[in-house]
């Protein structure tokens, strides 16, 4: 029993590691630091403030990139006289687009009755303003378009009407068009332009991943719905090969202890596991034939690895090392 | 009455905002006693809400951090140097052989009121604004909350307020006492700081006064005083600016901080090129593989 208990040399032990280090750590004993704080920064708060938001906005980056992708490969698809996936596409690109994407952002908001403040100025500097009309104007393209070319294809109203119908169609397919490559992309440039260390190292890559990850999410949501034609089988397969060299790049292109977070912490693999899933296993089973599996894989591996970009964005902006470092 | 005869313009009243001149904090540590005043007239002056109280065990430091309800923090650093001409023991008592310094410092932390600020830049709603006086301000009533600004300051000082606390869901910071000035009123911080550690007046003067301020610490021994006034950054000078003993990194405070928009030009290249490859893409697509 008496063998338990530490002996005089033991105290002595003790006396001089709390002498030599000014701290002696021990099961069940938290170590305060003694006078002396030894974490890094002003006792080891945050420099810069990780970002507040939640679930809704991953979400939303994932929705609003396969809707804005959506709406291009409907342009594509129009002017090659696909009419029925063109048709799918746009439905696609209005429901992620136009009524889903407001709804989380709104969600999001700390104070939701306030959200038509959003158009209230126009600021190209602010990529979050930038977004807002992006959006807005994606929308305002999206829904007529729609409607114009459900209208045309049902032959509603004939004649010159029917004319007038189609060109109208086709002029605001294209539009949303060219509001969903930057509503894809953008998001990149929103996170990108932060303070927070793990985002703005990487703020060239973020947006070539929004935007490809959208697009080969549009295009393996389509497969899904049953539209398997070979242009979007080779959309699904550049898209897969481009996030395989994203994956890559981001392995390779490293920072330290500025973006330790996504190379050491656990929201990191949300990343990677998410850049697997849409890049090399995308890609081999979309090569093997696989399409219905690699669409899925794509779509999930997309979802996930936006998921991963917010928790990383948290860990890095608490991490005061981290700020330090990047800013050498 | 404490501060009578003093240089500062903390205890008189004035017209700056309406002869749109630039004015600013200077925050000298070298004379704050910790007394937390500052956060007391701030919180009481703006009704700031009271947002819980937990013993953070960093010395005597239990406000941590500014936040959408710390608009002042008192900073508590312990660390072992010397403090001027200190004269310091050794863990054997008796002979003061200076082998063990400890020193404490005090600063009083507050929203630094950029020139080129993170904040105003990336605020979508148009809600943060800048003042005559050169101050940074949130207006409230237009702020939605979209939390664009908290992970676009440089210095980690504005936030969103969390439920339950009163004005949920909009971001706050540093008003710098905009009403109070306007009426001719000095800040409530700079007004009730016994020691003029917060001194507030116009920029160029506390920028001389800093200055001399330094000039007086060094040759008093305290080597490691310095002002802590990044101009050399893209934040291009901050309206808020302090005096600090040692690195700023002990401060939490960026010895180079960077306004977020420095990113925005690589990021939007980045976007077109891929909003660009994506149409080729899908045009070649359908051309190619019908």
């Amino acid at each position: 029993m008496t063998n338990d208990r530490p002996s005089e040399n033991r105290f002595e032990q003790l006396r001089q590691e709390a002498w030599e280090k000014g701290v002696v750590p021990g099961k069940g004993v938290d170590v305060a630091g003694g006078p002396i704080p030894r974490k890094p920064g002003y006792y080891g708060q945050p420099v810069v403030r990780p970002p507040v938001w939640t679930w809704e906005i991953p979400l939303y980056f994932f929705l609003g990139g396969t809707a804005g992708m959506a709406s291009v490969i409907a342009s594509a698809a129009i002017i090659f006289h696909h009419v029925d996936l063109a048709r799918a596409a746009m439905w696609l690109a209005a429901i992620a687009g136009a009524v889903l994407s407001p709804i989380l952002l709104i969600i999001d908001l700390g104070r939701p009755r306030l959200f038509l403040n959003m158009l209230r100025v126009f600021k190209h500097r602010s990529a979050m303003s930038m977004g807002a009309w992006i959006l807005t104007l994606f929308g305002a393209c999206v829904v007529p378009g729609l409607i114009a070319l459900e209208l045309h294809t049902q032959q509603v109203v004939a004649g010159s009407l029917d004319q007038l119908l189609r060109f109208v169609a086709g002029i605001f397919i294209f539009g949303s068009a060219i509001f969903g490559t930057l509503l894809a992309t953008y998001t990149g440039v929103l996170i990108g332009a932060t303070a927070i260390p793990a985002w703005f190292l990487h703020r060239t890559l973020l947006p070539i991943h929004f935007g490809t990850a959208g697009l080969g999410s549009a295009a393996a949501a389509l497969e899904l719905f049953g539209h398997r034609v070979p242009a979007l089988n080779f959309l699904g397969l550049y898209a897969a090969a481009v996030e395989s060299a994203l994956l890559i790049w981001l392995s390779v292109d490293k920072h330290g202890v500025a973006d330790r977070a996504i190379h050491e912490h656990a929201s990191g693999w949300l990343i990677r596991i998410g850049e697997v899933l849409n890049g090399p296993l995308a890609l081999v089973l979309r090569l093997f034939g696989l399409v219905p599996l690699a669409a899925i894989s794509f779509l999930s591996g997309a979802l996930i690895s936006r998921f991963g970009w917010i928790a990383v964005g948290k860990v890095s902006g608490a991490d005061p090392e981290a700020v330090f470092a990047s800013q050498r | 009455m404490i501060g009578e005869g003093t240089q500062s313009s903390n205890q008189r009243r004035h017209s700056f905002v309406k002869d749109r001149v630039e004015v600013g904090f200077f925050t000298d540590p070298s004379v704050c006693i910790g007394c937390k005043a500052c956060e007391v007239a701030c919180k009481e002056w703006n009704h700031v809400p009271d947002d819980g109280f937990n013993w953070s065990g960093n010395s005597y430091d239990n406000t941590g951090h500014l936040g959408a309800s710390t608009w002042r923090h008192v900073m508590f650093l312990e660390q072992d140097r010397q403090k001027g001409n200190q004269i310091v023991g050794s863990h054997s008592l008796g002979n003061g052989d200076g082998e063990d310094p400890f020193r404490w410092v005090f600063l009083s932390d507050v929203c630094k009121h950029c020139e080129e600020a993170g904040c105003l830049e990336a605020c979508p709603t148009g809600s943060i604004v800048r003042t005559e006086v050169g101050s940074v301000l949130v207006q409230n009533d237009v702020c939605n909350g979209c939390g664009y600004c908290v992970v676009s300051c440089p210095f980690g000082v504005i936030d969103r307020r969390p439920e339950p606390l009163p004005d949920a869901g909009g971001a706050f910071k540093c008003t710098f006492c905009y009403d109070r000035q306007k009426s001719g009123l000095v800040p409530a911080c700079a007004k009730v700081c016994p020691t003029e550690s917060i001194v507030f007046g116009r920029l160029d003067d506390l920028r001389a006064r800093g200055t001399a301020r330094v000039q007086q610490l060094q040759q008093s021994g305290y080597n490691d005083a310095q002002l802590y006034d990044p101009t050399e950054t893209s934040v291009r000078g901050i309206h808020a600016f302090f005096l600090i003993l040692g690195e700023p990194e002990a401060y939490g405070l960026s010895p180079k901080p960077q306004v977020p928009t420095i990113h925005l030009k690589a990021a939007w290249t980045s976007a077109f090129a891929t909003a660009i490859a994506s149409i080729v893409a899908a045009l070649a697509a359908f051309a190619f593989f019908r």
